[in-house]
């Protein structure tokens, strides 16, 4: 990953806001930066290693970690001091980040909005389809549905706002880009994101052994397949088999 | 659906939209975008269960303003029904509203809307055999987890019961006058993002007057009211939602996450609704009005603890005898003679 960032992000302490009486947001920054989110991914880890009596979950998110707790169990100024403790001794995120290459079918007849989007970016379909692929793409967090994925490192030429309103439901396993950002997207929904793609992968399968596939720190890249060979994973993939391709970092 | 070990089946006669099966939640799994769900009204699910011997989180029915009519098939259950005033019968006689009952074979349960109240709990003496989802029963029907394939509760579903015994009076009155809250008050605790609001639109915001919304579901209840004004805007980089956040999106009206809400999100959450309160407001019905009022963490704590106290004390079950039905209750029904045939 670039370090595009501010590297003070990374040395900053992180400020303590309260989502009511049980829930504790340990926040790093506002914006969408690998450093920061690099810092929210060694806090969960450590905290996860560790877990302080009384919290129940840890949910780690672009730029901030939320922990949620028992206030029956452990008291919120406690809490508090036990992260500021651990968030001080961690300092960057070494973990066992996975890279993952995702097939990704780029038809029409699946990328619903592929016209629509190059329009809007002034770009050819072949160009927004090639930078899409030429991209390193980090999941900064897992969210809004199960297995739902949220990638950063989306090029410049590809970064294109929200729509006004939202369009209708799109199909499983979309590939997204909206808000600058891309996502891939396990269960139908109506969204304000384009539709520029579909992977034939389940992100999340409940008979699996890992039910989620994906997870955030990884890494991801699309790899363009056409129709035919989208059907026939598509296949593969919903008896249980796992299409896309990992690789350990 | 129903599995071989199943000893009672609950057979589902008629069932309004929104009634779905709930424990206490699938936790453990929002870090990959995965809903707790659970029940609307924590409280009066814990009542439910405890009155028939249950653990508080258990499985139980959660029904809505829709209402359900349901009977017991291959052996007679014990149930118990509490939550807001729903308006319930056997085999079309009158019941008090917060009940403990052994349902036999062939007996219709009907539950319908009441006096008040959104959301009530059907629990039995037992467990379903209905299959988990990522550890839980919970229904989260946007996505389609738990519950019975991932859907409401509709006619003609069946429900294996594996049952246990159950201590409580029967048929019995369930003593929680508590389950009555006033609504007229909702407790916040501010922020997380209460400083992308000025002074005067955290006022505006904690005075209101608010009225619930005839717009809302598991997921979301919808406030109408005075419109909010933002400061620094109203796209914020998406962070997590904890239960009963308050999100207010860019046309100033805001929006309370409930049970089914989404696990993150991108717009500011001025204020976060204590639990105990939260529990309140799933009970008001569109129509509603209240204020807010803003509270430490050590007053939200306090209030959580005096309704954690509450069911520490264990759930008051007495006889419901005839004595009981020739009081007031039956003389607001009006309709004594149907319900001869109560005495234990």
């Amino acid at each position: 990953m670039t370090l595009s960032s501010d590297p003070a992000a990374a040395l900053l302490e992180p400020r303590f806001l309260d989502a009511g009486e049980a829930a504790l947001v340990v926040q790093f920054g506002e914006t969408v930066d690998p450093l920061i989110n690099d810092r929210v991914l060694a806090l969960d880890a450590a905290l996860r290693a560790d877990p302080p009596a009384g919290t129940r979950e840890f949910v780690p998110t672009y730029r901030s970690l939320m922990i949620h707790y028992n206030p029956l169990q452990v008291d919120r100024d406690t809490l508090v001091a036990i992260v500021s403790r651990v968030a001080a001794t961690v300092t960057g995120w070494r973990g066992e980040g996975t890279t993952w290459t995702l097939p990704c079918c780029y038809d029409p007849a699946l990328a619903e909005d592929l016209d629509e989007a190059a329009q809007i970016l002034k770009l050819s379909r072949d160009e927004l389809v090639a930078l899409h692929v030429k991209a390193t793409y980090r999941v900064y967090m897992c969210g809004f549905t199960p297995g739902q994925t949220y990638l950063g490192g989306v090029p410049e030429p590809l970064k294109i706002s929200r729509r006004p309103t939202p369009r209708p439901p799109h199909p499983a396993g979309a590939v997204l880009i909206g808000g600058g950002l891309c996502t891939v997207a396990p269960f139908v929904m109506p969204t304000g994101w384009y539709v520029i793609g579909q992977t034939p992968e389940r992100l999340y399968a409940a008979e699996r052994n890992d039910a989620f596939l994906v997870q955030a720190g990884d890494l991801l890249r699309f790899e363009p397949i056409d129709l035919v060979t989208f059907r026939d994973l598509e296949q593969r993939a919903a008896r249980g088999e796992v299409v896309a391709r990992k690789r350990a970092a | 659906m129903t599995a071989a070990s199943a000893e009672a089946t609950f057979r589902i006669l008629s069932a309004g939209p929104g009634v779905t099966l709930q424990d206490a939640g699938r936790h453990g799994y929002l870090r990959f975008g995965v809903t707790a769900a659970g029940p609307m009204d924590s409280l009066a699910h814990a009542v439910a269960n405890l009155a028939v011997g249950n653990q508080a989180g258990a499985t139980a029915l959660e029904v809505s303003v829709g209402g359900i009519e349901l009977t017991a098939e291959s052996a007679p259950l014990h149930v118990a029904v509490a939550g807001g005033e729903f308006a319930l019968s056997l085999d079309g006689r009158p019941l008090p509203p917060a009940v403990v009952l052994k349902l036999d074979e062939g007996s219709a349960l009907k539950i319908r809307a009441g006096a008040k109240g959104s959301w009530c709990y059907l629990a039995i003496a037992g467990y379903f055999t209905v299959p988990k989802v990522l550890g839980s029963h919970a229904t989260h029907t946007r996505t389609g987890f738990g519950g019975v394939n991932g859907r409401a509760i509709i006619a003609g579903d069946r429900l294996g019961i594996v049952r246990s015994g159950s201590s409580a009076p029967s048929p019995g009155i369930i003593v929680a006058p508590w389950l009555d809250r006033p609504v007229d008050t909702i407790r916040v605790v501010l922020g997380p993002q209460h400083d992308y609001f000025a002074d005067d639109q955290i006022a505006a915001f904690l005075a209101g007057p608010w009225t619930v919304s005839a717009k809302g579901d598991r997921m979301a209840c919808f406030l109408d009211g005075p419109r909010l004004t933002h400061a620094r805007g109203y796209n914020i980089v998406s962070d997590g939602i904890a239960m009963g956040a308050i999100q207010v999106p860019g046309d100033g009206r805001p929006i309370v996450l409930m049970a089914d809400r989404q696990s993150t999100g991108g717009y500011p959450k001025i204020a976060t609704i204590i639990s105990p309160d939260l529990n309140r407001l799933a009970q008001a019905r569109p129509g509603t009005i209240f204020r807010f009022a803003a509270v430490s963490i050590a007053q939200a704590v306090a209030a959580r603890r005096e309704e954690a106290a509450l069911l520490a004390r264990g759930i008051a079950v007495e006889p419901l005898l005839r004595t009981h039905l020739s009081s007031e209750f039956l003389l607001g029904l009006n309709l004594i003679d149907g319900v001869v045939g109560f005495d234990a």
